[in-house]
């Protein structure tokens, strides 16, 4: 059971992975920490939009809880074709 | 040369990143009488729904401060002594500079009526205040707001989601009526009445009534009393300009800056909530309260107190945030005239939001998501966007930079338009 969660959620990952990624305007962003606060793997996505970057770390599963609770509106998924940007 | 910052805000820690960008072994100290530091201040309104823990406010670690590099020193700074270019500290230290910079903030205008000093009367103007207000939160007990903008409904919001009974008293007869339109007013009021928030109209707060040093119940202009246990006040901001009134810099309603952020005494420069800014658009020198333009400010001050000119072109103000629970964007210009339920400007707002010219207005929209545009002869003047995001980064877009509308603007004006499908059409024509 348990071997089989942990496939699943690979497979979740892969397919949301080739869907997007997380970026910021960060104009709009107070540093109110809701983000990183719900990620649920701790990835510190303040940060990255005091830096104006998009959340390109691997282990992003693209769950869009930063997304979502953003209550300004400062994240949004940018679709990405890992395939079509070369990554062969 | 030795840099030194007061105030450890947004404006503060920009600026210092700016100056250890340039020059990387910069002698910088920040000093600061906030006990917690750098934190989110518009964060508090979350955490005093509880949707953060206060841990949760900080946006940099250790870590990050001590890869910047910078001395930080708790401490209020009583004076500047211009002449020995120094300042004086609360424990009369002195500590020399060559450059200064003035990130002081604002802070909540305080309340001048009868008993605004009995315990349990609050604001939202740093961490510690959000933390007593949540000491005396208590589930089931009555708590009265007053005020306007942001913050006065971030206090009613956070008050309701900690079990208090909430009324939101108005001195006129409608939420922020020099921002907002009539129907976007109603839109958050019916709102708030929704969520459970008792609104009353035309209602002045004359006295607060205490019984042993603490809030008992109020008494309003018209005569009526409403027992309650605590009272938050949200009524505006000012600039703290102490500092820079008494060393004899030019303040007006903040520290009256150039383009390049400096004062009228070449080595201090001004940035943030305190500093008043010239404005290309309107001709005149305009306080903004947003984190996005401190962060910006401060930026700037940073570059040219290494010698970097960079001149701070103000662009024009937005601002995200929840009204009611519901994400509301504002840019530009959109209202006019003033609001009795604040003096001055207020947290989350510009100046330039007042500024409104000549201009037609064309409005969509029902219930929840509502666009209302102010069209001028070429451009997009201002504009809220109410529910629905999908139109403010385009509109954000289209304001700020100033693009010519002439292509859709009889279709704006058309009667009936459709805003949302003329705005879409257009900006995907222009990203084309
Ligand atoms: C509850 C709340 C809600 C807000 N909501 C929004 C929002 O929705 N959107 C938005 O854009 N902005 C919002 N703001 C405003 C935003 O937080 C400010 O514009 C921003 O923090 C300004 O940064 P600053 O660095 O200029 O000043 P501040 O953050 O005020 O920092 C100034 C610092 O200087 C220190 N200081 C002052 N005088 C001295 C002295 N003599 N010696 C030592 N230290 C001193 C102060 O203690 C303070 O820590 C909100 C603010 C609050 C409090
Ligand atoms: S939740 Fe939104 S506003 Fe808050 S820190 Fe994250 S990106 Fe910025
Ligand atoms: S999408 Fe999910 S996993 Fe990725 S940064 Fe946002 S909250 Fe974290």
């Amino acid at each position: 059971m348990a071997f089989l969660n942990i496939f699943k959620r690979s497979a979740r990952k892969r397919t949301t992975l080739a869907e997007g990624h997380v970026v910021p305007d960060a104009a709009r962003c107070v540093q109110c920490g809701i983000c990183t606060y719900n990620c649920p793997i701790e990835i510190d996505v303040r940060a990255h939009v005091w830096r104006s970057e998009a959340i390109n770390r691997s282990e992003c599963l693209t769950c869009g809880e930063c997304v979502a609770r953003c209550p300004r509106g400062v994240l949004r998924f940018e679709r990405t074709d890992l395939f079509a940007a070369g990554a062969s | 040369m030795r840099h030194v910052i007061i105030g450890s805000g947004v404006a503060g820690i920009a600026a210092i990143e700016s100056i250890l960008s340039v020059e990387r072994s910069a002698e910088i100290i920040m000093l600061g009488d906030d006990p917690h530091g750098f934190y989110s201040r518009p964060g508090l309104a979350y955490y005093l729904t509880g949707e953060i823990s206060d841990q949760a406010l900080y946006p940099k670690t250790r870590e990050d401060y001590k890869k910047l590099g910078f001395t930080y020193r708790q401490a209020r700074v009583k004076k500047i002594l211009r002449d020995e270019t120094s300042l004086q500290l609360d424990d009369n230290s002195l500590l020399t500079y060559d450059r200064l910079l003035l990130a002081t903030g604002a802070f909540a205008t305080p309340l001048a009526v009868p008993g605004a000093t009995l315990q349990g009367v609050v604001k939202l103007d740093h961490l510690n205040d959000a933390r007593i207000i949540l000491k005396l939160a208590k589930r089931g007990r009555t708590a009265v707001v007053v005020g306007g903008g942001i913050t006065a409904l971030e206090l009613a919001e956070g008050l309701l989601a900690r079990g208090m009974d909430v009324h939101y008293l108005l001195r006129g007869d409608r939420y922020w009526s020099n921002v907002l339109d009539e129907q976007e007013s109603r839109i958050i009021e019916a709102r708030l009445q929704v969520e459970g928030i008792t609104l009353h109209f035309h209602s002045e707060l004359q006295e607060i009534i205490g019984r042993s040093g603490k809030v008992n119940s109020i008494r309003l202009k018209n005569g009526k009393t409403l027992k309650c246990d605590l009272l938050a006040y949200a009524i505006g901001i000012q600039p703290r300009v102490e500092l820079a009134r008494e060393a004899g810099l030019q303040v007006d309603r903040g520290i009256l800056v150039d383009e390049f952020m400096q004062t009228n005494d070449p080595n201090i420069y001004a940035a943030g909530d305190v500093a008043q800014v010239f404005d290309p658009i309107t001709g005149h020198s305009i306080l903004d309260s947003l984190w996005g333009a401190a962060r910006e400010q401060g930026c700037a001050a940073g570059m040219n107190m290494v010698g970097r000119n960079t001149p701070y072109v103000k662009s024009i103000p937005f601002n995200v945030t929840r009204l009611a629970g519901l994400t509301t964007t504002i840019i530009g210009a959109v209202g006019h005239g003033r609001d009795d339920d604040l003096v001055g400007i207020a947290r989350g707002d510009s100046e330039t939001w007042r500024e409104l010219p000549n201009a037609v207005i064309a409005q969509s929209g029902f219930d929840v998501n509502r666009v209302r545009i102010l069209v001028g002869e070429q451009k997009l003047i201002g504009a809220v966007v109410m529910g629905d995001q999908t139109l403010s980064i385009p509109l954000q877009r289209i304001i700020t930079q100033q693009v010519d509308i002439s292509p859709m603007r009889d279709r704006l004006l058309a009667h009936d338009a459709k805003l949302s499908d003329v705005i879409v059409d257009f900006w995907t024509k222009l990203k084309s």
